[in-house]
């Protein structure tokens, strides 16, 4: 049952969240600071601000890259004090730039989640070698997932590189695959132009990670050079506009369809695009699918959206993905957990891909319409040369995806004496917070369930490690959206207990910072995921799966300073819910769930996606 | 959960190939072709490992690769030969393009100009007939001793591979070979926007004629 705007309005409980500060107590006491809330438009007092950082006289190199920040607007860093990258620190302590210290370098994750969610590149700072290394994760997932990042590592002194010094990695040589770009800061002049030139390039075009490597020498030398505004080089900013020509052919192509699909990957989301890509669909009439990256790009409380499609997708979503003739995919890089086999992927469809990469047309999947070009304009465009007198009938075609809807429809079954079902768990918080709350994620079965059973309406409130799967991601960036999001948003992380336990120590951060999270360990003491691939693909051998040595989550965040809760049955979800949510500051709700629950349906590995399994022996 | 299960469920016939084209059901393997790319960059630090890494990593087979200054001061230009099929040149194509410090790609067509160099130490107990030999290859003899003798030789693919058939009688004690280099023929820009160099432009009147004219 849906509750109306009007019952949430009125509850006390939810009325009480909002305005709550979220903890942000060492921004609140700078007195410039104290009554600045963020908003989406800069003020001229930032812009002011902006602009001074980029013309002032820096004096060092370290002084230049906190300028660089400061002239991109960067208001949060999430970082770990070290030895190489002490001059940044130093300087960063005259900054307005908040700096939460994290507890270990998958500050990475909070910065990358803190960029999803403002929609700007997050900033993540760690020292040379050990350092930079243990960022090496966060920057492959942010490289994986498109998302826009900018890492800072300190770096032995200039004439000590190369020679194996204490704490010397090769970090631009180590993450060179996995970064959009990375440089290697050489001059203490230059130094602040390369921060400002990899913060603009992070998030222009298709945004992903930049690395700014910083010797020490550097950071300490001095200069007088100002930073300048920072700027991508020309080379790197694409046309948002597509060819004529390629519209033209594509709004043809759709419009001869006969089972049109729009599939919305996090592209959508990533280009601001939801607005266009809605508009789009609905004016013609066309269901979505979303890849689990654009979960939110379309509500999927709306008739015309069958939800995400690929392994853990819905039945649904993987029939119309099966049958469609004519696929209209913007923003997505067909990944294999979408396509499943290719040979078998939407066989009888001619594709149109919306991208503004053009490496990614025909990579995995040929495109017969490639339309290269930013989402929201290309949307537009197509929008434009469509016109409604010659969009396509889709009503049939609707009809049928309604049918396969009720045929294939996401449920499970509650037994009030067994253990409580994880999807119930899920669908309690979501019922109980608001529509636009957002929802971080680990890896493995929770991640598919909070995937699968919460409702998203709204883009970039469901943030999680898609094309690298990192498991600790959940906590790491529910601190990064906690702190990028408005007060009076909701903050959910839904845990596996595997994945709780491998950054578990960032509760500390959260408990320093009062951060008002719930953290939700879906715990069914195995590594979940595996163990149910064991039980699908390997006769049940639960090697190295098995968790029953794990913690007792609440007392554990107790230890921490944390406020924990317990869920044993389904009796005690109610309550918890309500208070878990009440409490203002980070909450963690240990819930012990049926041990052999398992996500489905299930598109095995490289299998056709209608050949979905709704059940193991259909594997 | 309801519903059909698997092999009850309708299923469309079509396929794809692995590039994800929809296919014909008689479909064979895809041919591969040899293709050479010519690649301008920016002179810094690491461009040819970026490169080469992209290749390595997305497992594109290179047959060689060449990197040397060109008329601008600050840009390289990396030649490379891959054998791959259609849909994989395109790729490696686009992939290298995407490189930040990328400035313009282009795929040589099959009337360019290509040479590589190899150098060559064979035995020295008949210079004169080496010496024929490098002569009609149009080779230089680099040094000459009692026992060794090192030649070069230029020229494309095909010639190099026939230079070194005829002196293996010889017995070819070391060789190194540098791969192709290449330049596209005439007026023809080698990479997308390729400007042409500065002494090239130069005329009395400080007017240079139109590269693509």
């Amino acid at each position: 049952m849906e509750e109306t705007d009007d019952d949430r309005a009125s509850d006390p409980r939810r009325r009480a969240r909002r305005g709550r500060r979220r903890g942000r107590t060492d921004r609140a006491e700078r007195p410039d600071e104290a009554d600045a809330e963020p908003t989406d438009e800069p003020t001229a007092d930032a812009a002011a601000a902006r602009a001074e950082a980029a013309t002032r006289s820096p004096g060092t190199g370290a002084n230049a890259v906190i300028a660089a920040l400061e002239a991109a607007g960067v208001e949060t860093a999430f970082g770990v004090q070290g030895g190489a990258i002490m001059p940044v620190y130093d300087a960063l302590s005259a900054s307005s730039i908040h700096h939460v210290t994290m507890a270990h370098e998958g500050a990475v994750h909070a910065a990358d989640a803190y960029g999803i969610v403002r929609g700007d590149p997050g900033v993540c700072m760690a020292t040379s070698g050990p350092g930079a290394t243990n960022l090496v994760t966060g920057i492959a997932d942010a490289s994986m997932d498109s998302d826009a990042m900018l890492a800072l590592t300190g770096q032995v002194p200039s004439d000590m590189v190369g020679s194996d010094a204490f704490q010397e990695t090769d970090t631009v040589g180590v993450t060179a695959p996995i970064t959009k770009h990375n440089y290697f800061a050489s001059d203490s002049d230059d130094v602040g132009r390369t921060v400002g030139e990899a913060f603009a390039l992070a998030g222009t075009g298709r945004p992903g990670p930049t690395l700014v490597d910083l010797p020490k020498d550097v950071t300490f030398g001095e200069t007088d050079r100002p930073v300048g505004e920072p700027a991508a080089p020309d080379r790197a900013i694409p046309d948002a506009e597509a060819d004529d020509r390629q519209v033209e052919e594509a709004a043809s192509a759709i419009q001869r369809a006969e089972r049109p699909l729009c599939l919305f990957g996090g592209g959508v989301i990533k280009g601001d695009a939801t607005e266009e890509a809605r508009a789009f669909a609905r004016e013609f009439g066309i269901p979505v699918v979303t890849t689990m990256p654009g979960i939110g790009s379309f509500p999927e409380d709306e008739d015309l959206c069958l939800s995400w499609a690929g392994m853990h997708g819905t039945g649904y979503a993987n029939m119309a993905i099966t049958h469609t003739d004519c696929l209209i995919a913007v923003g997505t890089r067909f990944d294999d957990r979408l396509t499943g086999g290719v040979d078998t992927f939407a066989p009888e469809a001619e594709v149109v891909h919306v991208d503004i990469d053009p490496a990614e047309i025909s990579k995995n999947v040929h495109a017969d319409y490639p339309v290269i070009g930013d989402a929201a304009t290309v949307l537009d465009q197509l929008d434009a040369a469509i016109g409604y007198a010659d969009a396509p009938d889709t009503a049939a075609w609707r009809e049928q995806c309604a049918a396969w809807r009720e045929q294939y429809p996401m449920d499970y079954a509650i037994d009030p004496d067994e253990p409580v079902k994880p999807q119930f768990v899920v669908e309690a918080f979501d019922a109980a917070m608001d529509d636009d709350a957002y929802v971080t994620t680990g890896v493995g079965q929770h991640q598919m369930w909070a995937a699968q059973y919460w409702t998203y309406r709204e883009p970039r409130t469901f943030v999680s490690s898609h094309g690298l799967g990192t498991m600790g991601y959940g906590l790491p960036a529910a601190i990064g959206a906690r702190v990028a999001a408005d007060d009076d948003r909701q903050v959910i992380s839904f845990e596996g207990d595997g994945s709780f336990l491998m950054t578990i120590q960032e509760l500390s951060v959260a408990v320093r910072e009062n951060l008002d999270v719930t953290i939700v360990v879906l715990n069914n003491e195995y590594i979940g995921m595996v163990r149910q691939w064991q039980d699908a693909f390997f006769e049940g051998n639960h090697m190295a799966s098995q968790y029953d040595w794990m913690p007792e989550f609440d007392t554990l965040a107790e230890a921490f300073g944390a406020k924990g809760f317990r869920i044993d049955e389904y009796d005690d979800v109610e309550g918890v819910v309500e208070e878990a949510l009440a409490y203002d500051g980070p909450s963690v709700v240990d819930a012990h769930i049926d041990p052999e629950e398992n996500v489905y349906p299930m598109v095995a590995s490289g299998a056709a996606n209608g050949q979905f399994a709704l059940a193991e022996d259909q594997l | 959960m309801a519903g059909p299960t698997p092999d009850e469920r309708p299923h469309p016939t079509g396929r794809r190939d692995e590039h994800g084209v929809r296919k014909e059901p008689d479909h064979g393997p895809e041919p591969t072709r040899r293709a050479t790319v010519s690649a301008l960059v920016e002179d810094e630090p690491g461009v040819l490992a970026r490169a080469a890494g992209l290749f390595r990593r997305r497992q594109f087979n290179i047959e060689s690769l060449t990197v040397g200054p060109t008329t601008v001061e600050g840009h390289s230009r990396i030649t490379l030969v891959v054998e791959e099929t259609e849909a994989g040149i395109e790729q490696a194509k686009k992939q290298l393009a995407k490189l930040t410090p990328v400035i313009a790609v282009g795929e040589l067509s099959g009337d360019a100009v290509a040479a590589e160099l190899v150098l060559l130490k064979v035995r020295g107990e008949e210079p004169d007939k080496v010496h024929a030999i490098t002569s009609m290859y149009d080779g230089q003899t680099l040094d000459a001793g009692p026992r060794t003798i090192t030649v070069q030789i230029t020229g494309d693919e095909n010639t190099i591979d026939d230079a070194i058939d005829a002196f293996d009688q010889f017995g070819i004690i070391e060789i190194a070979r540098t791969g192709q280099t290449a330049l596209e023929r005439g007026d023809s820009p080698t990479t997308p926007g390729e400007e042409p160099g500065h002494s090239a432009g130069e005329t009395d009147d400080d007017e240079f004629t139109n590269y693509d004219d």
